[in-house]
């Protein structure tokens, strides 16, 4: 067992060389006050990490000097998958560290909440958080987006909304129209098999599996279910093996297996950044996405897969309900939303300094400089109603989508339940029976809530 | 090995008493307390919780006794990544590396200059590049849209990492890890005594019997030490998560990335420690059945 004994003694060296970094530590009264995101120049988000470089950060600490301060900020860039930097985040909590400025997805702060990682805005700053000029401008729903249990844990970025993406050049070769706007689920399927024969790769991507985590309820089964008219939660109860689940998983049966999308894209460890590229090489005719896929992805300058002629080649259409009238709330159209907050980190050495740093990023001003020119649907309404008009596209979701959109819920558990609903379609998309994967997804949701009478189906 | 003995039975006798001998131990034994045990421990504690990463179990955990550990033992999907285990350590590690190892080491025995040299520094190359680095030249390598291999046999769309993910991370795990056994063996043979080598042949032994005969017996402890090194090491090896993260569908998920997987991913850390433990407990056994082959070894003198 010597050798085992070698690996720790050089295991405790390396521990002890690590020992002596961290971040957050203040010398001679000058204050450190760290940012992070799941942004990175050059790669993931790059606008806000190039925002957060460009403008907050020497803005912030120009402030701060004229009021005889010290303050350096720094940005921790990130550029990973959401799963992987959720994990990165919870842990830094967990072990009372991490950046004082956090951003998290929305449906993330429930479970954070919960789990003592993070706590109300008032709690951490204090009183001037509950009075802070932004809130009046930010609606009631993009609010929800960071608030749990009645209470605000952190500070909306924006919202979004799901549409459908397509490619004029591959439609008009198919001879589908250069407007388009699906009725029915049919109706997708119809122009898939239409761009089918004419010889487009991938007809339809609508996200599925595991692989690509989140994003398959969000872009695909959840927009899915909300048309086939039902909710992931509602009164109460899980959806379990429903008719609208069966409908869903035969849609994705319909697309995978009958040659309109490609499986193993699915399956890819990264099958979701392959699908971006893919469509910005026009290999695939149809991609659902959030706006996100607009202004980050296929962006012609910044994107991560630009498309220099992106405004005249994509088109995008609403999401159609199963057929007409056969979503929820009876919507012929429907769609998702979410969006990203900031947080406070409860552990900031500098709590009142950080809420500073944090109301400073999300005034009017910030907002603003954020978009850079490029429009994007902000929290604010104030800086909305400037800047929506600059791009169709998101005046289009503003102004068509978030009127019919639906939420996830802001539940611990919703994660878990929504890692079922990915697997399930997994399942599916490699071939197995709708009726055995609905099966598995409805004893998989009952042992998550708690049995069978939190579930509806 | 007898002889060797001897000599350390002679210097036992007492030069330093049994208090002195208690002090320079207690340092290394602290650690060990502090970095082998207590974790041990910590994690047996944290496999009988509900422990999560996030929500109300991550604040105020709940002792749930057995139920992980019954729970996992009756998850198909724990007994397939177990399966899967079994597969990448007999395929990587004692068939691949092990086998390989050794063939490259008795191929270059007696071979001085270039072809040595470069062959060695080839494989040397393979296992100290980082994992990172090694694990994006492979998927460079196996790529479906673009890959080398499909270049090279003109198989264009052939998704290796896909339709053989369990084939792919084990010949991976054999290029990446030949190393540490082609050396170990290329320094056991120099033990070897030429003139057995030689009798052997005179006497009309094929290269077979000499490998069986005159070989094994004398490099037998280095092999029980090299399959018992790999083997672990194989069993808790991570890199293959960043060739393929177990996918797709969870047919390449072998334990270490199993336990990620439902420990980091999902959020579940009492259940991730929970199966943690029980490859502690698997280790051990492995570990502890190479120890007794190798005492029982040194206890019958080869002939």
């Amino acid at each position: 067992m010597r050798p085992a004994l070698a690996v720790a003694a050089v295991a405790l060296l390396a521990l002890g060389a690590c020992g002596t970094g961290g971040s957050g530590d203040s010398a001679d009264g000058d204050v450190t006050l760290t940012i992070t995101a799941n942004a990175i120049s050059g790669g993931k988000n790059a606008e806000t990490a190039d925002w957060t470089a460009t403008w907050v950060i020497p803005r912030f600490e120009a402030a701060q000097k004229a009021k005889g301060r010290d303050v350096r900020v720094v940005f921790q860039p990130s550029g990973v998958d959401d799963e992987q930097y959720k994990t990165k985040v919870a842990l830094d909590l967990k072990s009372r560290a991490g950046a004082d400025v956090i951003d998290l997805d929305g449906i993330w702060v429930g479970e954070f909440a919960q789990a003592g990682y993070i706590k109300p805005l008032a709690e951490v700053a204090g009183p001037e958080a509950d009075s802070w000029e932004g809130w009046s401008q930010i609606p009631q729903a993009v609010q929800g987006l960071g608030t749990f249990e009645g209470r605000r844990y952190g500070l909306p970025q924006g919202t979004d909304g799901r549409v459908l993406f397509y490619n004029k050049t591959l439609f008009r070769k198919a001879g589908l129209p250069d407007r388009w706007q699906p009725r029915s689920w049919q109706e997708i399927l119809d122009a898939g098999a239409a761009l089918r024969r004419a010889g487009v790769p991938v007809p339809i991507q609508i996200d599925a599996g595991t692989a690509m985590g989140e994003a398959t309820s969000m872009q695909g089964a959840l927009p899915l279910l909300a048309g086939a008219g039902a909710q992931i939660y509602a009164d109460g109860k899980w959806t379990g093996a429903s008719r609208a689940l069966r409908d869903v998983l035969d849609f994705y049966r319909q697309v995978y297996s009958g040659g309109l999308g490609d499986p193993r894209l699915q399956q890819e460890a990264r099958g979701r950044d392959k699908s971006f590229a893919q469509f910005a090489e026009g290999r695939i005719g149809i991609l659902a996405e959030g706006d996100y896929f607009w202004r980050s992805v296929i962006e012609p300058k910044a994107g991560v897969a630009p498309m220099k002629d992106r405004d005249s080649v994509v088109g995008y259409a609403l999401i159609p309900a199963q057929r007409p009238g056969a979503g929820i709330r009876g919507q012929d159209f429907v769609s998702m939303s979410g969006g990203a907050v900031r947080v406070l980190n409860p552990n900031s050495k500098n709590p009142k300094l950080a809420w500073e740093l944090l109301s400073f990023m999300h005034s009017a001003e910030a907002t603003t400089s954020q978009l850079a020119g490029a429009a994007r649907i902000t929290a604010r309404k104030d800086v909305n109603d400037t800047v929506l008009g600059t791009d169709p596209m998101l005046k289009f979701v503003s102004d068509e989508v978030l009127p019919l959109t639906a939420y996830r819920p802001p539940l611990a558990v919703y994660p878990q339940v929504s890692v079922a609903l990915q697997e399930a379609t997994a399942a599916v998309v490699s071939g197995t029976s709708v009726d055995e994967a609905a099966a598995a997804y409805q004893r998989k949701v009952e042992s998550l809530v708690g049995g069978p009478a939190h579930v509806s189906s | 090995m007898a002889r060797l003995r001897h000599d350390r039975a002679d210097m036992s006798a007492p030069m330093v008493s049994g208090k002195h001998s208690l002090t320079f131990v207690v340092p290394a034994l602290v650690l060990i307390g502090v970095f082998l045990v207590f974790p041990a421990l910590w994690t047996v504690y944290l496999g009988l919780t509900d422990y999560r990463l996030t929500g109300l179990a991550a604040a105020d955990p709940r002792v749930v006794g057995a139920a992980n550990y019954a729970e996992a033992l009756g998850d198909e999907r724990f007994r397939t990544s177990l399966w899967l285990t079994v597969q990448f350590v007999l395929g990587s590690a004692v068939l691949g590396q092990a086998v390989l190892g050794f063939a490259i080491a008795w191929a270059l025995r007696d071979r001085r200059g270039p072809l040595k040299s470069v062959t060695e520094g080839l494989v040397l190359l393979a296992w100290i590049l980082p994992s990172s680095v090694v694990a994006f030249l492979w998927i460079a390598l196996l790529d479906r849209d673009g890959g080398t291999l499909n270049a090279i046999l003109h198989t264009p769309g052939f998704a290796w990492l896909l339709d053989h993910p369990m084939a792919s991370i084990i010949v991976f795990n054999v290029w990446r890890g030949t190393a540490f056994s082609m050396m170990l063996y290329g320094a056991a043979l120099e033990n070897v005594p030429p003139s057995h080598l030689e009798t052997a042949r005179l006497a009309g032994a094929s290269t077979l019997q000499q490998l069986r005969d005159v070989v094994l017996p004398h490099i037998k402890g280095h092999v029980l030490t090299n399959l018992l090194l790999i083997t672990l090491w194989t069993f808790n090896d991570f890199t293959a998560f960043q060739l393929t993260a177990g996918g797709p569908d969870g047919r390449s998920e072998i334990l270490p990335v199993y336990i990620y997987n439902v420990a980091m991913s999902g959020g579940r850390l009492g259940f991730g420690a929970a199966v943690s433990f029980l490859v502690l407990v698997v280790n051990l056994v492995l570990a502890f059945a190479y120890l007794r082959l190798l005492r029982s070894r040194g206890e019958v003198r080869p002939s």
